[in-house]
C-alpha cells in the first residue's frame, strides 16, 4: 500500500537529527497545508525564520541532558500523497536495540552524517543493523553542508565510501542543511551541482520494495470465529501474496490441502485479499486449524531447528543453558539457544524449539522470517531473530544436553530456586499442551 | 522538483483511503491478538472520536462474530449530556456489552474541579475510577484509543503498555517491540493498555469516520452555543458549580469541540465546520496541537507523562 511510508532515522549525536526531523515535520506540514486549500498561503519564508527547529521534536535533547530514558520516538506527517511513519532512534547507548526496533517495519532508513566528519564507525554500525533487518533503500543525508561550503567534492567522497558500506542496496545521498532548509522540501540554489530531488520529494515517491506483493501467500492464524455452527473462519492478517476465493491452499504444520470458500469481512465477501489486509477465512472442508497455524501457497519450511541472526537486547546474556520463549507469527514455543550472546550483540545462533514452527526465511519474508526471544522470568522481550535457513533436526550435536536432561537439572535446582521452578513450569506446560 | 507540489493535488479524503486501509488491517491485527492471549479483555470507552473509531475496528475484526469483550465507561458525572445520551444509544444499537462506573464515594464527598483542583478531581474521578473498575472486573487487558501523535509522553508509547498491580507506567519497563510481534506474558496481578490506534493521527481517524460514516457525538459539529468566554476558552455551563467570574456573562458563539471530556474542563473552539470534511479542512490549518484545550495537561509541566505513571491512560 504505497500510501504509507515507514522511515527511521538514525545518526550519530549532534549530526542534527532532531533538526532535520523538526524540519520535515514543521514544513511538510506547511505543504500539506498548501496543498488541501491552506489558510495562510501567503507570507511564509520557511528556510529563514529563527525557528529552532529540534524543539518539535520534544525532549529528545533534554532527556540526554538528564540522562534519563532514551527510547525510539514515533512521529507521524503528511503531504498530499503520502502519509509518513518515522521512527526516530537516538545514536547511542541503547542504539543497537532502538535501531533494530526502529528498523524492523521500516521501508527506507535515513542515515545522518555531519560533512565535516563524514561516515564514521557508528555510521558504519547503523548501516550494518539496518541491512541486518532486511533494509534495503537507503537515504544518505549529508548535514551541515552549510559549513563546509557546499563543496561538491566532500559529497561525492561521503557518498563513495557510504555505498560500499551497504553494497547492493538502494543509496539516495541528499547535501543537506537541516538547519537552513536546503534540499529538505525544496532544492537548494546553493547546490547547483546536485540534480536529485529534495529529501521530502523522494520520500514521497520512492518505489517500495515490492516483492512482498509478488511473494507467496502466507497467512499466520490469529483466531478461530465460530459465531454459530454452519460458520467457521480463521481470522488473520496476510503476511505476504495474495489469495482468490476457490485457491487451494495448505495447512502448516499439518500439511493437510483445502481450497478458500470465502472471504469475509465486515463490509461483504471479497473475491480477493493481498497482503498487509487482515481477513477472516472460511475453507471448504472441515480440516483441523488453530490458532498459530499457518494458511499458504508454495514451499515453506516446518522445522524445530533453525539458524538465525540475533540482536540481544536485554542486560542479563543470552544463556544456552535456560529456554526461552520464542514468539513467531502467532504461536509460542520453548526455545533454546546454541550460544551465549552479551547486551547489544548481534550474532548468528542455531535455535531449538519444543515443537516445531512453520516459517520463511527473513530475506523472503519480514513476517515469516521473524521471531522474538522472550526470557521467561522477567517477561522481557530480550532478543530479536532473522531466521537464516532451516537446519537438520537429526544433527542436534550430542554434547549438547537434551531438553529433558535440562528439565531435569532445573528441577533439581528448584526446590531453591524460585525462577528455576517456573522454568520448569513453563517446559513442562510447553510439552503438555 | 517544485512541479511535484504544483501537481492538481488529489482531494484530500481519496489519498487518504489506501494508507487508511493499511492503518485498519494493524489495528484489527493487534485487537485480535488482544482476544487470542489474554483472558479478560475490557475495550475503554471514551465516547469521543477515537473510541468510535476503536469501536468500529473491533466490529471489523470479529466478524461475522460479536465483540467478544464488554465496553468500560468511566464516567465522572461531569460528562456532556450529549455524550451520555450518545453512549447509551449507540451501545444498545450495535449490540455492545456496557459496563459504567463512577467513584461514587468521591462524587459523595463533593469532589469538582473548583473544589479540588483540576489534577485532584482528575485522580479521584479518572484514575482512580479506572484502575478500580479494572480491578473489579479482573481485566487484564484494556484497550484504549490513544494515539502517539496525541501528546509528547505518548511518543514513545507502546502498543501494549505494560502496568503493573497498581495500574502504574513505568517508562523503564516497556518492552521492545519488533515487527508486529507482540509480547502478551504478564505475571499475575500485572495487565496491559492496548492502543491499537498508536500509529494513527487526528486527521487519519476522521478521514476514517468520514469514509466509514461513523456516528460520532453531535458535539463535535459547530454550531451556535450558550457559553462564558474566559479567554482563549469557551466553557459550556453545564455544570451548576462552574462559576461566572465578574464581567463574564454567557454569549451565543458558534462553536464546537475538538475533543470531548469533563464539560467544565474542556473549551469549545469558535468554529464553522458541522460536516466531516470540514473538520478536517479545519484540522489541516491549524496550528494548534489538538489538546491544546484540555485544561488538564497543562496543569502541570509534562503532567501527561505524571498521570500514565499513575495510571491514567
Ligand atoms: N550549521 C549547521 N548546523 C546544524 C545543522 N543541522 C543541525 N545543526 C546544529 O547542530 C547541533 C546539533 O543538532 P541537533 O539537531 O540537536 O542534533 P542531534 O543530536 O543529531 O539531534 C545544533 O546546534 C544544530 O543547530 C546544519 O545543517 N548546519
Amino acid at each position: 500500500m504505497s500510501g504509507l511510508l515507514r522511515i527511521c532515522t538514525a545518526g550519530s549525536v549532534d549530526d542534527g537529527k532532531s533538526t532535520l526531523i523538526g524540519r520535515l515535520l514543521y514544513d511538510s506540514r506547511g505543504v500539506y497545508e498548501d496543498q488541501v486549500r491552506s489558510v495562510r498561503a501567503a507570507s511564509r519564508n520557511r528556510t529563514a525564520g529563527p525557528i529552532d527547529f529540534s524543539l518539535f521534536t520534544d525532549g529528545l535533547r533534554a532527556e540526554r541532558e538528564q540522562g534519563i530514558t532514551i527510547d525510539v520516538a514515533y512521529r507521524y506527517f503528511a503531504t498530499a500523497r503520502r502519509k509518513f511513519i518515522l521512527a526516530d532512534t537516538p545514536g547511542h547507548e541503547q542504539y543497537t536495540r532502538n535501531m533494530a526496533t526502529g528498523a524492523s517495519t521500516a521501508d527506507v532508513a535515513i542515515l545522518l552524517v555531519d560533512a565535516r566528519h563524514g561516515v564514521r564507525e557508528q555510521t558504519e554500525r547503523h548501516a550494518r543493523i539496518a541491512r541486518l533487518l532486511g533494509i534495503s533503500t537507503f537515504v544518505l543525508a549529508v548535514n551541515k553542508m552549510d559549513l563546509v561550503d557546499f563543496d561538491r567534492a566532500v559529497f561525492d567522497r561521503i557518498h563513495g565510501e557510504f555505498a560500499r558500506l551497504v553494497d547492493g542496496a538502494a543509496v539516495h545521498a541528499i547535501p543537506l542543511s537541516a538547519l537552513d532548509g536546503d534540499n529538505v522540501i525544496a532544492p537548494s540554489a546553493r547546490t547547483p551541482w546536485f540534480s536529485g530531488p529534495s529529501l521530502l520529494s523522494y520520500l514521497e515517491s520512492v518505489e517500495l520494495d515490492r516483492t512482498s506483493d509478488n511473494s507467496a501467500f502466507r497467512l499466520p492464524v490469529q483466531l478461530v470465529l465460530r459465531p454459530t455452527h454452519d460458520f467457521r473462519g480463521y481470522a488473520g492478517r496476510i503476511a505476504s501474496g495474495r489469495i482468490r476465493a476457490g485457491d487451494t491452499i495448505t495447512v502448516w504444520p499439518s500439511g493437510l490441502t483445502t481450497r478458500i470458500a470465502r472471504i469475509v469481512t465486515w463490509d461483504g465477501d471479497l473475491d480477493e485479499a493481498f497482503a498487509p489486509m487482515s481477513v477472516t477465512l472460511a475453507l471448504e472442508d472441515e480440516v483441523d486449524v488453530s490458532r498459530g497455524d499457518v494458511l499458504a501457497r508454495g514451499p515453506i519450511h516446518v522445522s524445530r531447528r533453525f539458524a538465525a541472526n540475533v540482536v540481544w537486547m536485554d542486560e542479563r546474556p543470552l544463556d544456552p543453558g535456560r529456554p526461552y520463549l520464542l514468539k513467531h507469527t502467532t504461536r509460542t514455543v520453548a526455545a533454546e539457544v546454541d550460544r551465549p550472546l552479551k547486551l547489544n550483540d548481534i550474532g548468528p545462533i542455531t535455535v531449538t524449539t519444543a515443537t516445531p514452527i512453520v516459517f520463511d526465511g527473513y530475506r523472503d519474508n519480514r513476517t515469516t522470517g521473524s521471531f522474538v526471544l522472550i526470557d521467561p522470568s522477567t517477561n522481557f522481550t530480550a532478543g530479536a531473530g532473522m531466521i537464516a535457513h532451516a537446519l537438520d533436526e537429526q544433527a542436534e550435536s550430542s554434547n549438547q544436553t537434551s531438553a529433558s536432561a535440562r528439565i531435569a537439572q532445573a528441577a533439581r535446582s528448584a526446590a531453591t530456586d524460585a525462577e528455576a521452578a517456573e522454568t520448569v513450569r513453563l517446559m513442562l506446560e510447553e510439552i503438555l499442551t | 522538483m517544485h512541479g511535484t507540489f504544483v501537481d492538481e493535488p488529489p482531494a484530500a479524503a481519496d489519498v487518504r483511503l489506501d494508507h487508511l486501509r493499511a492503518l485498519e488491517a494493524e489495528s484489527i491485527h493487534i485487537i485480535r491478538e488482544v482476544v487470542a492471549e489474554f483472558e479478560r479483555p475490557v475495550m475503554l470507552y471514551s465516547i469521543g472520536k477515537d473510541s468510535s473509531v476503536l469501536l468500529r475496528l473491533a466490529q471489523k475484526a470479529f466478524h461475522p462474530a460479536p465483540i467478544p469483550f464488554p465496553l468500560l465507561h468511566i464516567d465522572t458525572t461531569y460528562k456532556f449530556r450529549e455524550m451520555i445520551e450518545f453512549r447509551d444509544r449507540y451501545a444498545a444499537e450495535i449490540g455492545a456489552r456496557l459496563i459504567v462506573h463512577t467513584n461514587d464515594e468521591a462524587i459523595a464527598d463533593g469532589t469538582q474541579p473548583f473544589a479540588v483542583g483540576t489534577q485532584r478531581c482528575c485522580g479521584l474521578l479518572k484514575t482512580k475510577a479506572l484502575l478500580d473498575a479494572l480491578q473489579d472486573g479482573g481485566f487484564d487487558a484494556a484497550f484504549g484509543g490513544a494515539r502517539r501523535d496525541e501528546e509528547r509522553s505518548r511518543a514513545k508509547e507502546r502498543i501494549f503498555s505494560l502496568r503493573d498491580a497498581r495500574g502504574q507506567w513505568d517508562p523503564k519497563r516497556q518492552r521492545p517491540e519488533l515487527w508486529h510481534l507482540l509480547n502478551s506474558r504478564i505475571r499475575p496481578g500485572e495487565s496491559i493498555r492496548v492502543f491499537p490506534l498508536s500509529n494513527w493521527t487526528e486527521i487519519d481517524v476522521w478521514h476514517y469516520i468520514h469514509a466509514e460514516q461513523i456516528p460520532v457525538v453531535p458535539l463535535y459539529f459547530a454550531k451556535e452555543r450558550l457559553v462564558i468566554v474566559r479567554g482563549n476558552s469557551l466553557i459550556v455551563p453545564e455544570q451548576p458549580f462552574v462559576p461566572l467570574h465578574k464581567d463574564e456573562r454567557l454569549e451565543l458563539v458558534k462553536c464546537r469541540m475538538r475533543s470531548l471530556g469533563c464539560s467544565p474542563c474542556t473549551g469549545a473552539v469558535r468554529s464553522d465546520a458541522d460536516t466531516v470534511p470540514q473538520i478536517i479542512e479545519e484540522l489541516v490549518a491549524a496550528r494548534h496541537s489538538e489538546r491544546q484545550l484540555r485544561i488538564i495537561d497543562h496543569d502541570q509541566d509534562g503532567s501527561m507523562e505524571l498521570k500514565k505513571r499513575e495510571g491514567y491512560f
